[in-house]
């Protein structure tokens, strides 16, 4: 579905369809990044299971792998909950331009505001 | 048209026997003076199976406001009723249920709002909710309440309109007084209101939505102007729904009722009950040959400025009565009038009056004092007060 133009083309009633947040840009909002220590982690799942937001990222064999920088915020609650110390928050000035755009694996286009509509 | 009912019976119980004739989907109510008797009235038409709908109980106005946005998303009829501190606590969620478009209907039963703590009418309750997005129509006796009523049902869930409405009495004036009124037949009433058809219900698990999801500033105004564009289509719906019901009734109730208002020079602007006491008197002016008449604002919001401007226009003065203040700044009636006739070529001057806080009796005397001002010519840049104690006041009736 296209985004809405103008005022006549939002939905009434403040509906979002599909009731999903899969295309809401969350990462948007970070200031500062998680990066993950594959070495060190034990794949224990507590980053996956407190992350507000769907940025906790798994492999084929169900391992965590990375985090999905189109949904982190940036909170640092999986550095917090993580007990290998596996997890390092970094200001978001440190990485390039062109990685703080998407991330390496987050580079899916930004849809600001995509619920609406 | 035998299958109509004459009875006797209050506002309270005109809405509640309204609501049981409705047969909403879901109830949450969490009863209040003077309001008290519809939930009351419907909870015991649900104990006795005279009613299908889910009557919820709940802990708190809060709650009761909560529950029927949650249930009228889902797609659900919802009706409710509060008063005074209770519409206050509800506060937070009115603006909710308005953007979501929830077409809940709403007995408003007017008490001041504490402190002091006071159980009788004014519209210091209903006034600060004026800009929350619902519609809001006073009514001036039982009967009004019941046609009203039905006619909010139509009007709130109109696909055009979408919006939430307040039905708005005074508390005990209208609420508790018994009167006359014309019921319809229960057939009547339900092929009139029909089914709700919710566009985008909740409960549609193959058409899954959220409402009221987070939108920043790339959005939220988009939608704040399509939510204004359902409240600038209420009065031309209104119009078709009132014509319709009309057929059934005989009644009709315009956005402003004009009392002898068409050829008069000095005109009273009122909401609600205290009107009757000024169409008495307009009645004695006439027979003295006084051209005075008023108009009854029913419709607040929105507010039928177009209609105002050409029922005011060219009148030599008029009075405008509020039964709230707003402290610090015009009254709210007061404040409409000023504005809608502000355009007017050739200039209106409007008296604010502020009357009947907390209760204080409106008399026929006051009436004809504020058309005497008018004809006089006495304008204050500040309100004056009806029926206050004043310092080396005269006036013991109080
Ligand atoms: S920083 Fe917050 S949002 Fe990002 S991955 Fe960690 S817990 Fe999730
Ligand atoms: S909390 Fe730490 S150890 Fe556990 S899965 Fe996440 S990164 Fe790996």
């Amino acid at each position: 579905m296209s985004k809405p133009q103008c005022w006549q083309e939002v939905p009434l009633a403040t509906v979002a369809f599909g009731a999903s947040a899969l295309k809401v840009q969350t990462g948007l909002w970070r200031s500062s990044r998680p990066v993950i220590d594959t070495e060190k982690c034990i794949s224990c799942y507590k980053c996956w299971l407190q992350c507000p937001d769907d940025s906790i990222a798994t492999d084929d064999e169900g391992k965590v792998a990375g985090i999905n920088l189109f949904f982190c915020k940036g909170c640092g609650i999986c550095a917090k909950v993580c007990p290998a110390d596996a997890i390092a928050i970094y200001p978001e000035s440190e990485f390039s331009e062109e990685d703080r755009e998407g991330g390496k694996t987050g580079a899916d286009p930004g849809e600001v505001g995509a619920h609406v509509g | 048209m035998s299958d109509k009912k004459k009875i006797m019976t209050s506002g309270n119980l005109a809405f509640a026997e309204a609501m049981r004739q409705i047969d909403p989907d879901v109830v949450a109510a969490y009863p209040i003076t003077p309001s008290t008797e519809i939930p009351m009235k419907f909870a015991e038409f649900a104990a006795n199976g005279k009613v299908t709908s889910e009557y919820i109980a709940v802990e708190s106005e809060h709650s009761a406001i909560s529950a029927c946005v949650g249930a009228s998303v889902a797609g659900a009829r919802v009706m409710t009723a509060s008063s005074a501190n209770g519409v206050a606590l509800m506060h937070e969620i009115f603006p909710i249920a308005a953007s979501f478009r929830a077409p809940i209907v709403f007995g408003l039963v007017n008490r001041s709002l504490g402190a002091p703590v006071n159980i009788h009418c004014d519209h210091s309750d209903s006034m600060p909710e004026r800009d929350s997005g619902w519609i809001q129509i006073y009514c001036e006796d039982a009967q009004e309440v019941y046609d009203t009523v039905l006619l909010s049902v139509r009007l709130a869930e109109d696909s055009r309109v979408l919006t939430p409405v307040f039905v708005c009495q005074d508390g005990f004036i209208t609420s508790h007084c018994y009167e006359p009124l014309e019921l319809l037949s229960d057939e009547t009433v339900k092929k009139f209101v029909g089914e709700r058809k919710a566009l985008y219900p909740l409960l549609d698990t193959d058409n899954p939505v959220s409402y009221g999801s987070f939108t920043m500033s790339e959005y939220y105004f988009e939608i704040k102007r399509s939510q204004m564009e359902g409240m600038n289509n209420v009065l031309p719906v209104y119009a078709e729904l009132a014509a319709e019901l009309e057929k059934e009734t005989g009644r009709y109730y315009p956005p402003i009722e004009s009392y002898r208002a068409d050829d008069a020079d000095y005109i009273i602007l009122i909401m609600s009950s205290a009107s009757g006491v000024v169409k008495d008197v307009v009645d004695e002016l006439r027979e003295d040959g006084i051209k005075a008449g008023a108009l009854r604002v029913r419709f607040f919001r929105p507010f039928p400025r177009k209609e105002l401007a050409a029922l005011a226009k060219g009148k030599r003065g008029a009075a405008v009565l509020d039964r709230s203040a707003s402290i610090g700044g015009t009254s709210p009636l007061a404040a409409e009038v000023r504005s809608a006739l502000y355009s007017l070529e050739e200039h209106v001057p409007v008296q604010e009056y502020i009357f009947g806080l907390g209760g204080r009796d409106f008399y026929a005397e006051d009436a004809h004092s504020v058309f005497d001002d008018l004809i006089k010519g006495r304008y204050t840049e500040t309100p004056r007060f009806i029926g206050l104690l004043e310092k080396d006041d005269k006036n013991e009736r109080a």
